[in-house]
């Protein structure tokens, strides 16, 4: 066996954008050209800057086909579709010849901005905000290639040339595709300026009819996530995980697996076994024989009622650490006229993408071990996957596919079933390459959930109704602590348990926001909007308490302690206009709203709901949202809505439940998303923007959970303070 | 055991375990990877499938039961250079986003349009929701439902 080390060397900075500056390289590739850039060696981290064999940013070949290498991870929140935009746009290139492809290997060029630059990577929403200079910087820079290899083929000045939908056009010298002049332009010099468009002359960023480049591939089936990898003698493996987490594998019996047709062996992992079959069902039928035993000496062994258990005692003690301190805001309650308190408690959710973890684990001829996958975090994953090859980063290469879904889940410190597939190749020898395909089990119980949480709040209303302090108390696991993005970590905050509670919009005079870290065993994560899951909904649904105790309307209660946030303000306005906020509902049916801010978007929602006994239906949601510049105003409709399903699925009926220390969810029966008949209708308002444009793959999440709560309250009398909403209306 | 069925018009013959599902069968037997796993118990409808014309879960049809069947997977629903009214309407709806189920939920709308040329909202949610959608496309699913049904009927 082989240990993976405790901790990598891998630490990310703090999350602060930052803008490099670039140098522009350019290279020839077979019958066209590619352009990326060197970052300027002086801001450089040369560490990290290692020389990469593996792409640029925009390659054209002589066929046509102008390709995006994107350094963005594409799981369905249309990341791809963003930087294809910006790409096409700058360039003038047609739509229909873009395609786009994912890039790893050298974070000198893939470097996510919004961290610092210094690794590759998708989260936080931050995709957008991380290629809007640098994608479209790389567009225009092909173009001016391309223009100035016109230029010298027909020898006309290169101003005399114009570039639209695909084609270089003189009025004289007559007209090229660009495929034409892709090889003349790989040897044209490097642009030393390069002019962006101003946004009035934009076509493609801002155009709410552009369509998504790869509508068609994922309606006729031809789409290839990871599950559809196809290499000649591939095999595939379905996993045993040990039944509690922090086990290890004791011993096994797999002899009578071996024995069965098409089983091909069953080999440890560090992780668990892995069940080699020729194909999926042999794998899962060898996995029925298989028996172990487990060395649960370090297991976890509580269950989540246990857990949450030890999160309500917490909650009454003070805070470990402190996220937030403004004035003395236990002074200001004690003295308050009128004192609201409330506590709050959320449960672990699973991710449950439909498309169950898997990674495709093969060595070339050459020794480099290739591995395809949806590698979100892809220079860790790479690190990690030579470690287990025992072999140099350099000696790796990954292929990024686009996922069946993700929310989080494809981007953890240990590259989980990136390890699997590289040591069940290793463990065969390497004679084939091999597919580690989870099974709905495997992903249900596979770990890395949203942490279950405890909050506590309590605030001070003076006699005319002004809040006069605020503390909140926060209970749960940390996501980052004890792996490679430990560093984001300061004085004990763990700054994703309180991102949407530490920093609010509102004007609150005296306030305190602790954390109490606990230690739990069962593995969490980041899951779509990751702190604002839970923060929002504590939040804006005590607020809604806050505005009911001063006698005033929730909206306007907000809107008098939104005078420095003006973005907050306008969603806010804009959500409630068009909802008819003050105006009497349809009958039978009450409203509620909600506000977050996540990832620097803005989100505003009104819910319009009625209840009927126990069964709450949420009939129409209206979201006003602003996310700076709208590239793709179709897509951040799409993400709205679907963030929306997301997070009304989670409230009303998602938890994931461990009974000693075990994962009592296996499939979609017991743990059950948001499916259609629950869907509400859904309006999305996009607020005109000049300001750079940020994520909506996760703002659109948390305001759905307070805004339906805060209409359950208008309909029942009740308060929801524990998730999800229907086990506590059952209560 | 040999299995003898056709699948997208063609005879096919092949020989798998005889308690393979269907779902493996198409994707690891066949090639034919328009077809999702997604749970294995019939609870998403990924990997939903014509049989004899009507929508089945390839995973709770055995190999068995295959003989002489007629299959029809979302690789043969439509052609590229003509698409099935349900494969135009999701385009013009824009309704993917990663794009996993989708295979599924267009063979079971392209089956629901086949019984009931003018669904309501209420028909559409009956039918569709045995297929999850984790990103939540449902809302563009009811509106490309009611556009390929006009575009059947026209």
């Amino acid at each position: 066996m082989f240990a993976l080390p405790g901790k990598l060397n891998f630490v990310l900075p703090a999350i602060k954008p930052t803008r490099r500056g670039f140098l522009l390289g350019a290279a020839a590739v077979a019958g066209g050209f590619s352009v990326g850039f060197r970052p300027d060696p002086a801001s450089a981290q040369s560490a990290d800057a290692q020389a990469s064999p593996f792409g640029a940013y925009v390659t054209i070949t002589g066929d046509d086909q102008v390709t995006v290498i994107s350094s963005q991870f594409d799981m369905g929140q249309g990341s791809y579709n963003g930087l294809a935009t910006l790409v096409a746009e700058e360039l003038g290139a047609r739509w229909d010849q873009i395609d786009v492809v994912g890039g790893a290997g050298n974070p000198a060029l893939y470097g996510n901005l919004a961290w610092g630059g210094a690794a590759q990577g998708s989260g936080g929403s931050t995709s957008m905000f991380s290629s809007w200079d640098r994608y479209r910087t790389a567009g225009a820079a092909a173009r001016l290639m391309l223009v100035a290899a016109a230029a010298e083929a027909w020898d006309v000045p290169a101003e005399e040339i114009t570039v639209a939908d695909g084609m270089l056009s003189h009025a004289t010298a007559g007209a090229a595709r660009f495929g034409e002049m892709a090889a003349r332009a790989a040897e044209m010099p490097i642009p030393s300026e390069i002019a962006l468009k101003e946004p009035g002359e934009w076509t493609m960023i801002g155009n709410p009819d552009l369509r998504r480049y790869d509508s068609a591939a994922k309606t006729n089936g031809t789409h290839d996530f990871t599950i559809d990898v196809k290499l000649p003698g591939m095999l595939t493996a379905v996993m045993i995980h040990p039944p509690k987490f922090g086990a290890t594998v004791k011993s096994f019996d797999a002899e009578a697996a071996k024995a069965m047709p098409g089983v091909v062996d069953v080999v440890e992992t560090p992780r668990g076994l892995a069940v080699i079959g020729e194909h999926m069902w042999a794998a899962m039928k060898g996995r029925e024989a298989v028996t172990a035993d487990w060395d649960e000496s370090a297991a976890e062994t509580r269950g989540s009622e246990e857990i949450l258990a030890e999160y309500r005692a917490l909650i009454a003690e003070p805070p470990a650490a402190i996220a937030r301190q403004e004035g003395d805001s236990a002074g200001a309650i004690a003295g308050a006229a009128k004192v609201i308190a409330a506590e709050y408690e959320f449960p672990y959710l699973a991710h449950a993408a439909l498309e169950p973890l898997n990674a495709v684990a093969r060595m070339g001829e050459d020794g480099v071990v290739e591995v395809w996958g949806g590698h979100q975090v892809p220079d860790l994953y790479q690190f990690i996957a030579s470690q287990v090859a025992e072999t140099t980063p350099d000696k790796v290469r990954l292929h990024v596919m686009k996922t069946g879904g993700g929310f989080g889940r494809r981007a953890v410190a240990d590259a989980d079933i990136v390890v699997e597939a590289v040591a069940a190749a290793r463990a065969i020898g390497w004679r084939a390459p091999v597919k580690v395909q989870w099974t709905r089990d495997n992903d249900m119980r596979g770990g890395r959930y949203r942490p279950a949480y405890a909050h506590a709040i309590r605030a001070g209303l003076d006699d005319a109704g002004n809040i006069t302090g605020w503390e909140h108390h926060i209970v749960g696991q940390s996501i980052v602590a004890g792996g490679p993005f430990e560093g984001l970590i300061q004085n004990g905050v763990d700054p994703t348990s309180v991102e949407g509670a530490s920093h609010l919009p509102y004007a609150l005079p005296n306030q305190t926001v602790g954390l109490t870290t606990a230690n739990v065993g069962v593995p969490v994560l980041w899951w779509r909007s990751v702190g604002s899951t839970h923060t929002a909904f504590a939040v804006e649904t005590f607020l809604d308490e806050l505005a009911e105790a001063a006698g005033k309307d929730p909206l306007e209660f907000r809107l008098a302690l939104l005078g420095n946030a003006p973005r907050h303000a306008a969603v806010l306005r804009l959500a409630a206009e068009k909802a008819g906020w003050g105006t009497p509902p349809p009958e039978g049916r009450v409203r509620g709203l909600a506000l977050a801010e996540s990832f620097s978007s803005y989100v505003a929602q009104v819910a319009e709901i009625s209840v009927d006994g126990g069964n709450v239906r949420v009939h129409k949601v209206v979201c006003a949202v602003d996310c700076g510049i709208a590239v793709n105003p179709d897509n951040i409709r799409a993400q709205m809505e679907g963030g929306i399903g997301f997070g009304l699925g989670a409230i009303m009926a998602e938890e994931l439940t461990l009974v000693g220390g075990e994962v009592q969810d296996t499939n979609y029966d017991t743990y059950t998303p948001l499916r259609i008949d629950a869907m509400p209708e859904i309006e999305v308002h996009i607020v005109a923007s000049g300001e750079p444009p940020t994520g909506v793959g996760e703002p659109g999440v948390p305001p759905i959970g307070p805004a339906v709560a805060n209409a359950i309250y208008a309909a029942t009398g009740k308060r929801v303070r524990r998730l999800p909403i229907e086990k506590a209306l059952r209560a | 055991m040999k299995a003898k069925f056709t699948v997208n018009g063609a005879g096919r013959e092949i020989d798998v375990p005889e308690d393979m599902p269907l779902l493996w069968v198409l994707r690891d037997g066949l090639g034919l990877m328009g077809t999702k796993y997604g749970c294995g118990i019939a609870q998403c409808g990924a990997c939903t499938v014509h049989m004899d014309g009507i929508a089945v879960r390839a995973c709770q049809v055995e190999a068995r039961e295959l003989n002489g069947v007629e299959i029809t997977t979302i690789e043969g629903l439509g052609t590229p250079d003509s698409l099935h009214p349900v494969q135009e309407a999701w385009i013009e709806r824009q309704v993917a986003q990663c794009g996993y189920c989708q295979s599924g939920q267009i063979m079971q709308a392209a089956s629901l349009l086949a019984m009931n040329s003018d669904p309501s909202d209420e028909d559409i949610d009956a039918v569709m929701s045995g297929n999850l959608c984790r990103c939540g496309t449902y809302p563009r699913i009811r509106e490309a439902v009611h556009a390929a049904a006009e575009k059947m009927r026209s």
